[in-house]
């Protein structure tokens, strides 16, 4: 399946860059049921998810099926100048990957 | 046409292949891994008890009122529950969201360098109603706060 790329907003206020991602998939707990055939829908959720400003990576996230469909994530990274890369990668327990980049402002 | 008793090899070769790519991507990110692995253990805890031990052996959990915990006070939709986590304690270098009554309670774990001020956001699953707690792993220890979250339709339905 193909994997939609994270989009990723990046805003620097007083020093400090505020960056919000989305990460487009169905994180499927295992637990749901398929409406018409009764079926279990495999789990399929992202396990890890990293983020890195300029190559380097400063903030690791390990997930769980529990976190909501199209994940929303966001943290403030400090010293961030214009210019500055920031880039978030996942994998899921299917092996699937994406990323995003985003150059701040 | 590939004759019958080899058809097999060619479809090994590409398992083979696609086994190979599965290990590269998982070689790809191996840098992230051996900066934080994954408390798998953790995160297929039943029960709050076991995914705590999991996670901190032995160690004594402290209440701190320096960790702000935002969760709703009632969520109308157990799907999106928006949890911002956020501590002034210093040298933190773990925060994790917990949900006590959910199936597997532990929901998400950051690591974090020093770089980033420890606060973070997220919208999380609930089953039902719960305990939502927030720990926070410190150089001196482990810290937490919690909130109840009423929630008025689930968000692990079937």
């Amino acid at each position: 399946m193909a994997t939609k790329k994270v989009k990723i907003r990046a805003k620097i206020k007083n020093g400090v860059a505020q960056i919000k991602a989305l990460m487009p998939h169905p994180m499927e707990t295992g637990t749901r049921r398929d409406a018409t055939s009764g079926e279990v829908i495999p789990a399929h959720y992202i396990e890890e998810v990293t983020c890195s400003l300029n190559g380097e990576v400063i903030l690791t996230g390990h997930w769980g099926p529990s976190v909501s469909k199209n994940p929303y994530f966001s943290f403030n990274v400090l010293d961030a100048k214009p210019g500055d890369t920031i880039s978030i990668t996942w994998v899921d327990n299917l092996g699937e990957s994406s990323s995003g980049e985003a150059v701040l402002k | 046409m590939i004759p019958k008793n080899q058809r097999g090899t060619a479809v090994n070769g590409r398992r083979q292949f696609l086994r190979w790519m599965a290990a590269a991507m998982v070689v790809a990110t191996l840098p992230a891994r051996l900066w934080a692995a994954r408390p798998n253990a953790a995160f297929e805890g039943e029960n709050p008890d076991s995914v705590l031990k999991e996670l901190f052996g032995d160690i004594g959990i402290q209440d701190s009122s320096q960790i702000t915990l935002k969760v709703p006070d009632i969520a109308e939709n157990g799907a999106v529950v928006p949890v911002t986590v956020a501590t002034d304690l210093p040298g933190v270098e773990a925060i994790y969201i917990l949900v006590d009554n959910n199936p597997t309670p532990l929901s998400a774990a950051f690591t974090l360098s020093p770089k980033i001020p420890s606060d973070v956001s997220t919208r999380i699953k609930m089953g039902g109603s719960s305990m939502v707690r927030a720990m926070v792993k410190t150089s001196d220890g482990v810290f937490t706060t919690g909130k109840e979250v009423k929630v008025t339709i689930g968000g692990c339905g079937g």
